[in-house]
């Protein structure tokens, strides 16, 4: 019965229903609150069976109304749970974001070799927020353990049947997505666990945060997954989710989705650099749609030593560690040695998820591959200073390439060529050379 | 002999048909799907198995060389290897076709070459591994069509290992489904991996390391099928099917001995021909 008022509520409040959505975890809603999740972004660190996660949504709404329900692959207790610093997942996020670099054309009059003069790195809005409830007791759910970590109230439940948890949760006010209990119950008899945690306001306003922090929770558990099914379960839409990989051996993939490479090393038309954002987010649909919705996309896989070009400066031992890479940092490696170069290749991956194109979820497996990939897109400004010189075939040579620039980005992101056409400043290919006689330039 | 009967004679042998499937595999692998196969490794790895297989068959087994199953396992390792060190590559033939003419019980190879070669790599190195998922599950429909025609086309010699293990395997996933509440779109994700459909028409299906007796194939594939659930949902480790293979083939001559049945061989004796069969050591 009280699942079916919970049914009810969600069919009529249809705000909640669409924006109560969430990566690993769901949100649950007190309140009639607009919320919208767009994108979120998880860290996962993995060693052998050791997995730190590190949780951050771009999330919009009151703080004071949600509380999140997160599973992890197995029993945790008090201590495996930290809140991170957002700036982390920020700067691994600008490091491994897909690029444009620009090239300036030289004087062909002169010869000098080609420079690459800037490169930048496109920058997505982001922003986040969250939660809040009451404590409370129920049939078949026993708190383990609850305490305040930050700014977060967190529970660890220990509910032997979902009905408990559901029941729980329904209890203490939260409308849960429809079709919870059943993915709950799968999650409980594959020995998943959940903890939920809430904004503990007072805390929150003595750390001065107006955000929400990234959730981070350590683990030991064979399962190399990502739990995205709760995520899924009444969201309208699809959903973002962004996984940096951090292991030791090589990038990491997807072994139930097809893990594939997004197009890049591109040349693309000068104007995009004005719409870079626009032209990443149209490829992408493209290429989800060639991939029938199903892919997962390599944006980024690179040792983090180093980058080129660097849309932003590789991350710290310091802050690696403060992610969870716990084979980092400490001036000292296993064999207390001073440890220089870090030992830790960065993934990337972007899905586009919903229930009906990823009913699973995500299981990942690190590969031996240290092939460094990134999205790097071209532009090429011809050049456009007073030539001293006939120039003729450096202007037809650039005439093609704009051409040739047109049609890669009509194919890339389906625009139409005509009006990628109409946006490109054509280089004007008349001869700039005065038709003179050309005995005069003989003895001249 | 005419040489149409003798054409007909040669295409008679179903390694051909594999030969095909596998190619037009590989060619949408590549062409469509983009598998990032270093062609160095293919290359590597065709060489490879040939040059042992010409070895063994004249040093060790002293035998007439015959290239099709040493090329069928090639196909095979290009289409699921993946590696970064072309010498992972090479090493992976020599120790596929190796494994043929080494370890053998009571006259038959024990393990399937490409699967011994792809475990052992794996176990020993990082730098191979298995992109189960690449295959993704658009195309699913066509290769199975492909692999089924091909058992059609070769008239089910010794499909039983194949049926068994896919049924096994089928009636797992959507067994564990409906004890867990899952929607039945998961299972049906989770039979759709081109992989799997390599491993079960092109791996386990292999006549040369199955029982004998067809009571001991179906045996068999059910056996695989339920070794590679255990070791994908209770130790959560990828490509179980691939490991569960290796892990059971050695319970291939056990079976023989308690079962019994007939030797396979790819070429039946021609009546007119008084060349040996060769086909044990192919």
């Amino acid at each position: 019965m009280k699942f079916l008022i919970t049914v009810a509520v969600a069919a009529l409040t249809i705000m909640i229903s669409t924006t109560a959505q969430a990566f690993c975890g769901f949100y649950v809603a007190r309140a009639d609150t607009s919320l919208f999740n767009q994108a979120s972004q998880v860290v996962l660190v993995r060693d052998d069976d050791r997995t730190v996660i590190t949780m951050a949504n771009d999330f919009q709404g009151d703080v004071k109304d949600f509380a999140v329900v997160i599973p992890v692959p197995t029993f945790i207790e008090r201590g495996q749970i930290n809140v991170a610093d957002r700036a982390l997942v920020e700067h691994l996020d600008a490091y491994t974001a897909p690029r444009l670099v620009e090239y300036h054309d030289p004087d062909p009059c002169n010869r000098y070799e080609l420079e690459e003069v800037a490169s930048m790195d496109m920058a997505f809005p982001r922003s986040a927020q969250a939660l809040k409830a009451s404590l409370g007791r129920s049939r078949g759910v026993t708190i383990e353990a609850s305490y305040t970590v930050g700014e977060y109230d967190i529970l660890i439940l220990s509910a032997e049947e979902s009905d408990g948890l559901i029941e729980w949760l329904d209890e203490n006010g939260y409308n849960i997505p429809r079709g919870a209990e059943a993915v709950v119950d799968s999650y409980l008899k594959q020995d998943m666990r959940f903890f939920v945690a809430k904004v503990n306001l007072e805390e929150q306003s003595k750390l001065g945060y107006s955000y929400l922090r990234p959730l981070q929770v350590a683990y030991e558990s064979n399962k190399f997954m990502l739990p995205i099914r709760l995520g899924t379960l009444n969201a309208n839409g699809k959903q973002e989710l962004y996984v940096y990989g951090l292991t030791r051996t090589g990038r990491i993939e997807t072994t139930n989705y097809r893990t594939v490479k997004l197009p890049s090393n591109t040349e693309v038309p000068e104007f995009v650099q004005a719409e870079f954002s626009n032209f990443y987010r149209s490829m992408f649909e493209k290429q989800t749609i060639k991939e029938n919705e199903r892919g997962v996309f390599l944006e980024y896989a690179w040792d983090m030593n180093w980058c080129d070009p660097c849309a932003a400066d590789p991350l710290s031992a310091d802050e690696l560690r403060k992610l969870g890479v716990f084979w980092v940092g400490g001036g000292r490696n296993d064999r207390g040695v001073k440890s220089g170069a870090q030992d830790v290749f960065v993934t990337r991956l972007h899905v586009r998820y919903d229930k009906e194109h990823f009913p699973e979820d995500l299981v990942f497996q690190e590969t031996g591959d240290r092939q460094n990939f990134q999205g790097r897109y071209v532009i090429r400004h011809p050049f456009r200073g007073e030539l001293t010189c006939d120039a003729t075939d450096y202007k037809k040579a650039v005439r093609q390439r704009q051409e040739r620039e047109a049609e890669t980005l009509a194919n890339l992101t389906g625009w139409d060529i005509d009006d990628i056409r109409a946006k490109i400043d054509f280089i004007d290919t008349s001869s700039n050379v005065v038709d003179e006689p050309w005995w005069k330039r003989i003895w001249n | 002999m005419s040489i149409v009967t003798k054409i007909f004679a040669t295409i008679r042998d179903p390694r051909w048909y594999q030969v095909f499937v596998l190619s037009l595999l590989l060619g949408f692998g590549i062409l469509v799907l983009d598998f990032g196969i270093h062609w160095q490794n293919a290359v590597a790895i065709f060489t490879m198995a040939q040059v042992t297989q010409y070895l063994a068959s004249r040093l060790i087994a002293r035998i007439p060389y015959d290239p099709l199953s040493a090329l069928i396992t090639s196909y095979s390792l290009t289409l699921l290897l993946r590696t970064d060190v072309i010498g992972v590559a090479m090493l992976a033939a020599i120790i596929a076709i190796g494994s043929k003419f080494l370890v053998r019980v009571r006259g038959k190879h024990v393990f399937n070459p490409a699967n011994v070669a792809l475990v052992s790599l794996m176990l020993l190195s990082e730098h191979a591994w298995v992109s189960s998922g690449q295959w993704g599950s658009a195309t699913i429909g066509a290769l199975a069509l492909a692999c089924l025609g091909m058992l059609v086309l070769t008239r089910a010699r010794r499909a039983e290992t194949t049926l068994a293990f896919i049924s096994a395997w089928a009636v797992l996933l959507f067994g564990r489904a409906l004890w867990l509440g899952d929607p039945l779109t998961i299972p049906l994700h989770q039979v759709q991996n081109g992989a799997l459909l390599i491993f079960a028409f092109f791996m386990i299906s292999d006549p040369k390391t199955t029982p004998d007796a067809p009571f001991g194939r179906l045996f068999y594939g059910a056996l695989v099928a339920a070794v590679a659930y255990a070791i994908q949902f209770v130790l959560y480790e990828p490509n179980a099917p691939i490991l569960a293979l290796i892990i059971c083939a050695p319970l291939v001559p056990l079976i023989d001995f308690m079962l019994g049945g007939r030797s396979y061989r790819w070429k039946r004796p021609a009546k007119d021909s008084a060349v040996p069969v060769e086909g044990v050591y192919s």
